[in-house]
């Protein structure tokens, strides 16, 4: 018996040995498992056998059977490997043919860089508020320190409705805005659209953007202006970001500054964007004018603040390196998908 | 304002820096340095040379061969100038030396030019003479310099081999400054002298005024009469006679060169240079000229014309300031002096004249005329009363240390009473309150009195100085003591105190959501000037008579194209598509977030309504589907999942007219959208068809939401049916719709359009339709009998429009 079945395994092993192709192997386990299969016919002859050897041989029985069914799963999983294998050869691609992309569209370099000043604001804690593009005379100037006859009126070149509406010339005046409601302390910033008579060259326009910053608290000194504007600049342009702060006027702010970042292009060793000084000017700032707090209702004795002004055409030009404003309004999709 | 380094240096002989240094820390003080430029920056090698000889070049007519004593010895040097002759004094340069320009005084070169030893038509030449432009200038700067040839040195205090660049004060360096507009005081050489001054811990030194005048007394000569004081607050005159005419001297003139200032003769030098130097302008008129020795200062009459000295006939206006004699108009007050007054050759007696005019009227006096002089630029700053008084006698003095004339005795000096000097408490605890610094209080005051600002110490008050109309409380005191203190001492610190929420508000998280969903969609954003050409309109083919007409019109427009505000986003839409196609872009989808502006009134009397508008616009690629998939893509995105009625009556004149539809919400029309109209396409050069769509933000904001809950995912099966029907073409698909979803009841899920066919087989008139409609429970499997009864209802209804069901 032990022979019969030494004898059935050796010819299965052969058999599928002999197999090139699955369905082969599964003929060979037809034949050897199956219900007609050999292996099944010496378990029908078990009734011959004496009864005290019929464990053992059942054993033995299922132990052959249990060798071919894992020499036949070996067999298999080698013959579906070598199928897999030569599928998958003729599946080969080039992976150099032209990607299959999602058109999306682009985002104008202006509002991008908003978003990015934007956002390190929120970050720090500001509120976003958007103010009236066409403001009265006194939103505009009065209110921020701009008497009538103020030189600074021609100097900014506005552009009128009539006595008293215009085309606001900066975004501050949506600080008196927020101010007269009276919600202390302030943090907000105040991005959009602004309007100068400016002929249009490469680089004026007669619209422009700015963001236009306030803080209002008890004990608001010069040096948290300092402080702000230069964790923004280091957000902004970089970690190894230097700031210098120089004297400046505005009507608004006094002590009144400008502020120069280390040129984000050279590094500060001077190049064409910096005009060779290293620096470049990005804004201005100061803290709030006592006159300022006062028209809105804050008593400057017992608050201060600072205020800061961006022109986001500045640092978009600078940053993408485009050398001609009109672009920005061309809306040509060649300049816009490069961004 | 240009001012050379050696005029500064004449108030603080201390100054020792390089330009650059100079540049660095004036700017960190507040007195912005732009740029500066060394007069002598590509001058190298050029002495003071003798003409010893000159003798004809054996091969050349126009040259001479000329020994040239330089000093150190005596060099062959060939030149072309025909001015040169034995003995004349010139400047030389040497060999290896280097000139600005060539004698054509054209461009110059970045670098100069290199000039070497040479032969000239054979005879070795071991220099060259220089004229006026080689080095770098021209003859506006050194009128004595010949129109054509080598500069010849006519005074006798140079000798050969002295250092011509210095003999000429080319060895100078002019900076140029940026002025902020409070500091009246710093539009002069003394003022930024005084800067200097303190931002270099150096004394300052005035300069030494006294006017001996003779005995007689001024007010003999002239009589002055000030009829508007509001618009003249102090008049002061003095008077010089028997003036002498000529050259002023060297260093006058090469200061005031440095200032783009051209040297004309002393009088009109002195009174320049009292100019610059106090920042006062001054006015002389020939005393001879002046009828009845008087002068009135009076408004002009409206209609009244003047001829100013540069014989320019100008109109006038009764807001206009005039200096007048007892006859006649003489001079436009602070702005131009007239021809009829003007110093000719023969005058001997001389009217001068310093004044403080009101700056704003100075000012609209001078764009009225279209007349900026440096006069009336420095008067419409607002100048100090005080400064008059002292500038007229600075001049004066000079007059008698240069020797121009016979100055008379006296100032008369008509005067408002002036202005007590501002008093400001000294709060030393404040100003680092403020400034977030600990500067001693001592230290303060220090900067304080090389300010020129007095402290009395029982009154602790500080007495401004008139120049310094600009410090006016205590914010400006910090702001002194900031600037030298050094504002990058002063510490970098975050705000303390209460803690707040950065945010943007609901309306820019929808426009945030509007940008993502557009760019994911395929479009770029634009953007679009906010004023436009009134002929917009009828580009856009609207109505004689349509309310977007009615545009907020700018009063100052750069011109008639960016005349009105606009009341419709499509022009810039169009323009830019319009742009692309031009310059053949295959595609062009683009989108813009901006606003329109709507006047509540006009003319405008109260804010009017700026309105944020969300425009997309395409051409190429795409259909009126394609746009109705944006716009519901946005308003599913932010939670607008109602249906929208598309309303195909939005007789838009500038879309389509079957093409296009109002888009509504809530009961609320949000927009419309359509292909634009073929007429509207022409106006534009647009090609190809092009579409729109414009959503009107201040509509949609209210309604939209980004809550959003969790509904389930469904358990039972679904049921679907399938219906085919043949419709009247009026039907419109969304009417079968509004059927559907009326009449479908609790269990309709969904329903989609599977199919649309019109064309043979289908009876003229008629469309095929074709739906899906899905039927579920949320809490059972659907039998047959609920979706029948569900399909019954839809159909009886459907047949009720008149639609035909196939079988």
């Amino acid at each position: 018996m032990k022979e019969k079945l030494e004898q059935i395994k050796k010819e299965a092993i052969e058999q599928i040995a002999k197999s090139d192709a699955l369905d082969a192997l599964n003929d060979v386990r037809v034949n050897f498992l199956g219900k007609k299969g050999e292996l099944t016919a010496v378990l029908k002859g078990m009734k011959d056998v004496a009864p005290e050897d019929r464990p053992k041989v059942g054993q033995l029985v299922n132990e052959t059977r249990a060798e071919i069914e894992r020499i036949l799963e070996e067999a298999t999983k080698k013959l579906e490997n070598i199928k897999r294998e030569m599928t998958m050869k003729a599946e080969v691609i080039d992976v150099t043919l032209p990607a299959k992309k999602n058109i999306v569209g682009h985002r104008h370099p202006n509002i991008t860089t908003q978003e990015e000043v934007q956002n390190i604001f929120i970050g720090m804690g500001y509120e976003v508020i958007e103010g009236p593009e066409i403001e009265t005379d006194y939103y505009n100037f009065e209110a921020l320190n701009i008497p009538a006859d103020h030189p600074a009126k021609d100097e900014q070149d506005t552009f009128y409705i009539n006595g008293e509406y215009l085309l606001r010339t900066q975004t501050s005046g949506t600080q008196v805005h927020v101010m007269e409601k009276g919600n202390l302390p302030i943090r907000m910033i105040a991005p959009g659209r602004v309007f100068r008579s400016d002929e249009v060259d490469a680089t004026h326009s007669p619209s422009f953007h700015q963001i236009e910053g306030l803080v209002i608290d008890k004990h608001i000194t010069f040096a948290d202006l300092k402080g702000t504007l230069a964790e923004f600049a280091k957000e902004l342009f970089g970690e190894d970001t230097k700031v210098r702060f120089r004297p400046h006027h505005f009507n608004f702010t006094e002590p009144s500054a400008e502020m120069d970042v280390s040129c984000f292009k050279c590094g500060g060793a001077g190049c064409r964007f910096c005009k060779g000084t290293g620096w470049i000017e990005i804004l201005g700032c100061g803290l709030v004018h006592p006159n300022v707090l006062k028209m809105s209702k804050i008593d400057p004795e017992e608050y201060s603040g600072f205020a800061f002004g961006i022109g986001l055409e500045r640092i978009a030009l600078l940053k993408y390196e485009i050398d001609d404003m009109r672009l920005l309004y061309e809306n040509d999709v060649r300049f816009l998908k490069q961004f | 304002m240009n001012t050379a380094l050696s005029w500064i240096k004449a108030y603080v002989p201390e100054l020792e820096c390089t330009p650059q240094e100079y540049l660095d820390r004036m700017t960190l003080t507040g007195t912005k340095v732009e740029t500066f430029e060394c007069l002598d920056k590509n001058l190298a090698k050029i002495v003071v040379g003798k003409i010893m000889s000159t003798e004809k070049h054996p091969d050349a007519d126009k040259l001479i061969v000329c020994q040239v004593d330089v000093g150190t010895e005596t060099l062959q040097i060939v030149t072309g100038a025909q001015n040169v002759g034995v003995g004349d004094l010139i400047p030389i340069v040497l060999d290896g030396g280097k000139v600005a320009g060539g004698h054509d005084g054209g461009p110059l070169p970045e670098d100069g030019i290199p000039i070497k030893n040479g032969k000239l038509r054979g005879v070795e030449s071991y220099g060259m003479m220089c004229g006026i432009e080689e080095l770098g200038s021209s003859r506006d700067f050194y009128p004595e310099a010949p129109e054509d040839g080598v500069y010849i040195f006519k005074d006798g205090d140079v000798k050969p081999g002295d250092d011509a660049i210095a003999a000429l004060g080319l060895n100078d360096t002019v900076f140029e400054y940026e002025i902020t507009s409070n500091r009246v005081d710093c539009y002069s050489v003394i003022g930024i002298a005084l800067e200097a001054a303190v931002t270099f811990d150096k004394p300052f030194v005035m300069p030494t005024v006294n006017v001996k005048g003779n005995n007689e007394d001024v007010n003999d000569y002239v009589k002055v009469e000030v009829a508007d004081t509001e618009l003249c607050s102090r008049y002061c005159a003095r008077v010089v006679k028997n003036i002498k005419i000529g050259p002023s001297p060297k260093w006058m003139q090469r200061r005031l060169a440095a200032s783009g200032i051209r040297p004309i003769n002393n009088i009109v030098d002195i009174t320049n240079y009292v100019m610059e130097e106090y920042g006062q302008p001054m006015h002389a008129y020939d005393l001879d000229t002046v009828a009845g020795h008087k002068i009135v200062v009076k408004r002009a009459a409206n209609g009244d014309e003047f001829m100013t000295l540069d014989g320019t006939m100008r109109a006038l206006d009764d807001n206009m300031l005039m200096i007048c004699d007892a006859e006649k108009q003489i001079g436009i007050a602070g702005i131009m002096g007239g021809e009829n007054s003007k110093i000719t050759d023969s005058a001997t007696t001389l009217l001068f004249e310093a004044a403080t005019f009101n700056g704003a009227n100075i000012r609209k006096s001078a764009k009225r005329l279209g007349l900026r002089t440096d006069a009336s630029g420095k008067f419409e700053k607002g100048l100090d009363p005080r400064n008059a008084y002292d500038a007229i006698n600075r001049a004066c003095s000079l007059i008698e240390e240069l020797g121009c004339g016979e100055v008379v005795g006296g100032v008369v000096d008509v005067c408002v009473p002036l202005k007590e000097l501002r008093k400001l408490e000294f709060r030393p605890g404040r100003i680092n309150e403020l400034l977030g610094t600990d500067v001693p209080a001592e230290d303060m005051l220090d900067i304080f009195a090389k300010l020129k600002l007095e402290y009395d110490k029982s009154t602790n008050m500080l007495t401004v100085p008139s120049f310094r109309q600009d410090l006016e409380g205590l914010a400006d005191l910090a702001e002194e003591v900031a600037r030298f203190y050094g504002y990058d001492k002063i510490p970098s610190t975050l705000p303390s105190g209460e803690a707040t929420t950065g945010k943007i508000s609901f309306k820019q998280r929808i426009e945030a959501k509007a940008r993502e969903v557009a760019e994911y969609c395929g479009f770029s954003q634009g953007m679009c000037y906010s004023f436009e050409s009134p002929k917009v309109f009828d580009k856009l083919c609207l109505d004689e008579n349509d309310v977007l007409r009615n545009a907020i019109e700018i009063s100052n427009p750069l011109g008639e194209d960016y005349k009105i505000m606009r009341t419709i986003s499509l022009n810039g839409m169009l323009t830019s598509l319009s742009t692309n196609y031009n310059r053949r872009n295959k595609d062009a989808k683009l989108y813009e977030l901006a606003n329109i502006y709507l006047p509540k009134s006009l003319p405008l009397t109260e804010s009017p309504d700026e309105r944020m508008q969300f425009t997309l616009g395409f051409y190429g690629d795409g259909d009126f589907f394609t746009m109705k998939g944006v716009v519901e893509e946005f308003f599913d995105s932010i939670g607008m999942s109602n249906k929208i009625i598309y309303d195909p009556k939005s007789s838009k004149k500038f879309l389509h007219p079957g093409r296009q539809a109002n888009i509504c919400y809530g009961g609320k029309v949000c927009g419309y959208l359509g292909e634009v109209h073929p007429e509207v396409l022409d106006n534009y050069e647009i090609g190809t068809k092009a579409y729109v769509a414009v959503l009107d933000m201040p509509n949609i904001v209210p309604q939209a939401s980004f809550d959003r809950k969790y509904e389930g995912v469904a358990k039972y099966p679904a049921v679907s049916r399938d219906i085919s029907m043949v419709v009247p073409k009026e039907i419109l698909v969304g009417d079968i719709e509004a059927m559907i979803a009326q009449r479908g009841g609790k269990i309709l899920e969904s329903y989609s359009l599977f199919d649309v066919y019109e064309g043979e087989q289908i009876k003229s008139g008629f469309k095929s339709i074709a739906y899906n409609i899905t039927f579920r429970a949320k809490d059972r499997t659907l039998e047959d009998n609920d979706v029948n009864g569900a399909m019954k209802k839809i159909l009886n209804g459907l047949e009720g429009l008149g639609i035909e069901l196939r079988q």
